[in-house]
């Protein structure tokens, strides 16, 4: 079965061929605080990694979510604008953000894993 | 997280820690910004029910002397003279060109003691500020008391076992009590625009009253998060945001903090610091002054974000916002030119370049819910 990888920034990425599912990690969900406001990425929109892909506005902040990889966006989850609750309850299966079509082939060991990515939280508040 | 080594904690501290309290450096101080509920459950608490702050990191401050009202209202264009023992008023220390240096709470306790509430971030300034202009009373900072805020819709239910002649204090109207024992001033006041007390208690008896307090069902505590959604809905501003030593308290639109007699014509007209300008200001208006803003769709607009007109020129600046979880809907305040400051002007405020429109509305946004009897 596929594992979700993660980031640095607390994104989570599930890679099923060449399209990475990408949302945030429940600790990114937990340091955001409810949130009131997603805003996605255009489907067909091309992005490198780095560039703002989408903002998640909580009651406290907003933050920005950068594109982990280069791609192009696919898809988005438009259940996120009626709901975005979606990810406080849900950050890593239906509060998912959006689809990108990978420009190249993913080397998913440049990522944390799971375990990587529990250790790498310890410490953090 | 680094702290500075100088941060200070409240008499509260533990209890926000055990309660799940998001410990955060805030004017000096350790402070819960929210606890496990969150900032909207906790905001939504405070409206239904009854939500218990801690705010004794404000500064609390007695003023004592033969002729103190006369003296005070040397930097707060208030009457202080005719104030009756037990009663208190919101002010504005201003400055000598016209700005505020803070906002408070003046609380007349004798002829001649006034108990000041002053914002925790600007109490130092405030009482060297005090001391400056009143060197001949005795200006005594209450450092380690403790300052309690009981707010909501069923904070009266509360009193009404504690203390029930509390509950027949009109806003803005305080006294001296008991609470199991415990010696306390409680004021009919708030910062949330909910019916509510503060509650000002000895550090040795604090801890013993929060237990009280939170022994009620219906009492949770509220971390800065909420107080600061539930002021904006209010329609109250923040010292430092919403009001600074560059704005005066007319652009500030809080001119009915000014008392008349103060005013032009009044009795007892100027005579505080910064009159000339003030006084001015009420005669001929401002250029710019501050409104509350309904924000379309759902991406709260915040602090800093510029407002536009409809040619894309800058008219103005939002100095608080978020989202309002009474409303749900993202809600503001902020400064415009004064032409387009009338309910129901449309606006635009850009929100990482992209604008959004935003309409000039009538403050409070959320109705007022004080007790005036």
């Amino acid at each position: 079965m596929n594992e979700a990888v993660y980031t640095e920034d607390h994104e989570w990425l599930m890679v099923e061929g060449n399209v990475a599912t990408i949302g945030v990690t429940e600790f990114a969900q937990e340091q955001l605080g409810d949130v009131v406001f997603v805003e996605l990425p255009e489907p067909g929109a091309e992005l490198s990694v780095g560039d703002e892909a989408a903002v998640i506005e909580s009651v406290k902040a907003a933050g920005e979510i950068n594109s982990p990889v280069n791609g192009t966006v696919l898809e988005t989850n438009e259940t996120l604008v009626e709901s975005p609750d979606l990810l406080n309850s849900a950050p890593q299966t239906d509060g998912w953000m959006f689809k990108i079509s990978l420009a190249d082939d993913l080397d998913t060991s440049a990522f944390m894993t799971d375990d990587e990515y529990q250790k790498f939280l310890v410490g953090k508040d | 997280m680094a702290l500075e080594p100088d941060i200070r904690k409240t008499i509260f501290h533990d209890y926000h820690v055990a309660a799940g309290g998001k410990m955060v450096p805030f004017a000096g101080y350790l402070m819960p910004v929210q606890y496990s509920e969150g900032i909207m459950q906790e905001h939504l608490h405070c409206r239904d029910r009854v939500g218990l702050f801690d705010v004794s990191h404000m500064g609390q401050i007695i003023v004592k002397g033969e002729g103190a009202a006369e003296a005070l209202e040397k930097l707060v264009p208030v009457d202080l003279q005719s104030l009756a023992i037990n009663q208190q008023t919101y002010a504005t220390l201003t400055s000598e060109q016209g700005g505020v240096l803070d906002d408070l709470i003046i609380t007349r306790w004798t002829e001649d003691t006034f108990f000041l509430v002053v914002n925790a971030g600007c109490k130092e300034q405030d009482i060297a500020h005090i001391r400056k202009h009143l060197p001949n009373f005795d200006i005594t900072y209450l450092a380690d008391r403790g300052l309690l805020a009981l707010q909501g819709l069923q904070a009266k239910d509360v009193m009404a076992e504690l203390v029930p002649e509390a509950n027949t204090l009109v806003f803005m109207n305080g006294g001296h009590a008991s609470i199991d024992g415990i010696d306390v001033y409680i004021t009919r006041s708030g910062y949330t625009g909910e019916d509510g007390f503060e509650i000002s208690v000895d550090p040795a008896d604090a801890l013993a009253l929060a237990d009280i307090l939170l022994a009620f069902d219906s009492v949770n505590w509220i971390g800065l998060g909420a107080r600061d959604s539930l002021r904006l809905e209010a329609g109250l501003c923040l010292y430092g945001h919403d009001m600074d030593q560059q704005t005066s308290p007319v652009e500030a639109s809080i001119i009915w903090s000014i008392s008349k007699s103060r005013r032009t014509g009044g009795v007892n007209q100027g005579g505080f610091l910064g009159a000339d300008v003030i006084l001015a200001q009420i005669a001929s208006g401002t250029a710019r002054k501050r409104v509350g803003f309904l924000v379309d769709g759902r991406a709260p607009v915040r602090e800093g974000a510029e407002i536009v007109d409809e040619a894309g020129t800058v008219v103005g600046a939002i100095t608080s916002g978020g989202f309002g979880p009474t409303l749900q809907a993202p809600i503001a305040m902020g400064y415009v030119s004064t032409e387009l400051s009338a309910v129901g002007t449309q606006l635009h405020a850009l929100v990482r370049g992209k604008p959004r429109p935003i309409t000039v509305a009538k403050m409070p946004l959320v109705p007022q819910r004080y007790f005036r009897g």
